[in-house]
């Protein structure tokens, strides 16, 4: 009897320990998010999104260029990284059997694992090295270096969901393989992969470490993509590692903005998969 | 896959096909052939990326070695290098960030799958996931002018006069700290380790817990007796996976640590790691020297992580083959 009271105990300590560790989880979440409201949110203005800085030391001024950046920065290793992801991850769905699939699928993982920093050296000896200057495309490419593997996975995870028996009918009518695959497979699951692209999205604009030494920043609008280039995280590195107050002040409200663009590209993610699955009842 | 038609499957002969028939055995094969370059483009980028790191790196392996990862030195105006106190830095605070966040995050985990009401486990693993959308930079900055700040004042010092007899919470307080690095790390991996531990908890079949709790045992019982055996190697590679993410991790890292090339017993005392130095260190290099040894850094990183990745993909294979756990978190 006693011993069975002990036992019930410890396991009621457990679970209240677990808890515990539930709420020092969601903690850190919490405390980030509301000091960027707090801090960031008053800085804020007009102005801030529309203009570029003011000189060093200054007051005033906006992250217009970083913001113009990150948009043509990111737009471009999309366009890199889309089509290849969800190509690649169509053939490695759609033939299961080739060797390619094989090793197109452990490549992918193993480059999902690798450090966006050393994608970072990589652009910069492929591309920065031999042209001699620093570009918002080497940027470019190492963000869609990065989105790759990202999108190939969920692509081919989302295809895999689909029934044969769909590819089976619309073969029994005639369709050749390219249609079956492009109009009936990829129709089906072009929510899942939506979402699969918007996450990947969401993930590359927030990186920092492939644009230190490849986009660079600067201090001026740009819409040439063979110049060096500003993006909202190296800003937010930029102004929080400086010696102002006021580009402090900056960094939280670019780093404020900078979530804000991440968590909608996520809820937009997250839409597109629930009318997906409302779809299918 | 020349029969890909279903006519020509089904054994039509070639020449009595309509000719849209025909057409579409082009088109098939255009269509593979687009779809494979797009699926070998990924391995030569792999290939690519090796060969540039390699290239990149030639020049300091040519002079260094394998020395390179035992040597102190970093002196770009000598022209000596050496990577052991990144190294040890990468791992030490690797290893602080896995102390922490490997008992949260399996309490946590553990606490969805096993014991949580139904209504909160899908909004308590969303809420955290979210920790994983937050851009490093963010918690860099974070980092930076909220969390050094607290622990400058209170968390360092309450340390050092609890467990100031251990050499590790010795000596002075600056606040940009290998502690601090191992703090912000864990807050960034626990999430993935979360959602892989889940992933794997999950996978366990129901049986085995309702085995447990037939003979009697309490459900924490059941879930160390029947559970997490059952789950071990998964949730070891999902150890290993937050691993992975904590030896790469870059820009809150190098936020938060003090960048200083040095191997210190004491936490409180500033660090380096390996992807910190590339960060800081690579757009103000000057010599050819300086690059490489900075590439070799990366190549070093590279292969270590593509390591500990494999192995933790294995281990999470082990558990949940064929089920397709885990592939959405990875």
């Amino acid at each position: 009897m006693n011993r069975r009271l002990i036992r019930r105990a410890v396991s009621g300590l457990m679970v209240g320990l677990m808890v515990v560790a539930v709420v020092v989880a969601v903690l850190p979440l919490a405390l980030i998010l509301l000091h960027l409201v707090v801090k960031g949110v008053g800085s804020l203005s007009w102005d801030f999104f529309t203009r570029t800085p003011a000189p060093a030391g200054e007051s005033g001024g906006g992250v217009a260029h970083a913001i113009v950046g990150t948009v043509l920065i990111v737009g471009a290793a999309s366009l890199i990284g889309v089509p290849v992801g969800v190509g690649a991850g169509i053939y490695c769905a759609e033939y299961p059997g080739s060797r390619l699939t094989w090793l197109t699928r452990f490549v992918a993982d193993v480059l999902n694992g690798t450090p966006s920093i050393v994608v970072g050296v990589f652009a910069w000896t492929w591309i920065v090295a031999r042209q001699h200057h620093f570009s918002g495309l080497a940027g470019s490419v190492a963000l869609a270096v990065l989105m790759i593997p990202m999108v190939m996975r969920t692509t081919e995870e989302m295809i895999k969901l689909v029934p044969n028996s769909l590819r089976e009918a619309a073969l029994a009518l005639g369709y050749p393989r390219w249609r079956t695959s492009l109009a009936i497979v990829v129709r089906t699951t072009l929510p899942g992969i939506t979402t699969g692209t918007l996450l990947a999205v969401a993930r590359i604009a927030g990186e920092t470490a492939p644009l230190l030494f490849t986009a660079l920043g600067s201090q001026y609008l740009s819409f040439d993509l063979d110049q060096p280039m500003a993006a909202l995280p190296l800003t937010v590195f930029t102004y929080a590692t400086g010696p102002y107050e006021e580009w402090h002040r900056f960094a939280w409200a670019a780093a404020l903005v900078l979530i804000l663009v991440v968590f909608l590209l996520g809820v937009g993610a997250r839409l597109a998969i629930r009318r997906h699955h409302l779809a299918h009842g | 896959m020349t029969t890909a038609t279903p006519a020509a499957r089904i054994g039509v002969p070639r020449a009595r096909l309509p000719l849209s028939l025909t057409g579409a055995a082009y088109g098939d094969r255009i269509f593979r052939l687009l779809l494979t370059l797009a699926a070998l483009l990924i391995p030569a980028l792999l290939a690519l990326l090796v060969y540039e790191l390699w290239t990149g790196s030639r020049l300091a392996m040519a002079r260094f070695g394998l020395g390179f990862i035992g040597s102190s030195a970093w002196d770009p105006v000598a022209g000596r290098f050496g990577a052991l106190p990144l190294i040890f830095g990468t791992l030490v605070s690797s290893l602080i960030a896995l102390l922490i966040a490997v008992p949260l995050s399996l309490g946590v985990a553990i606490y969805l799958t096993e014991f949580a009401p139904r209504a909160v486990r899908q909004p308590v693993a969303f809420v955290i996931g979210l920790l994983a959308a937050i851009p490093s930079v963010v918690y860099g900055l974070w980092g930076i002018f909220v969390m050094i700040p607290a622990l400058r004042s209170g968390v360092f010092p309450f340390l050092r006069r609890a467990l100031g007899f251990l050499p590790l919470f010795q000596g002075p307080i600056y606040g940009p700290s290998m502690l601090a690095a191992g703090i912000i790390l864990a807050i960034m991996i626990m999430p993935y380790i979360m959602s892989v531990a889940r992933e794997v908890l999950l996978a366990v079949p129901n049986s085995q817990r309702e085995a447990a709790l037939a003979l009697g045992a309490t459900r924490w019982e059941a879930v160390v007796t029947a559970v997490l055996p059952y789950a071990r190697s998964g949730i070891v590679g999902a150890v290993i996976l937050g691993l992975g993410r904590a030896l790469g991790e870059t820009m809150a890292v190098t936020m938060v640590i003090g960048n200083r090339h040095e191997i210190a017993a004491s936490l409180f005392a500033p660090g380096y790691t390996m992807a910190a130095v590339i960060a800081n260190e690579f757009s103000e290099a000057v010599t050819d020297l300086h690059f490489s040894a900075l590439t070799y850094v990366a190549f070093t990183l590279f292969v270590v992580t593509v390591l500990v990745n494999a192995g933790a993909r294995l281990l999470i294979w082990r558990v949940a083959r064929g089920s397709g756990v885990g592939s959405r978190a990875l």
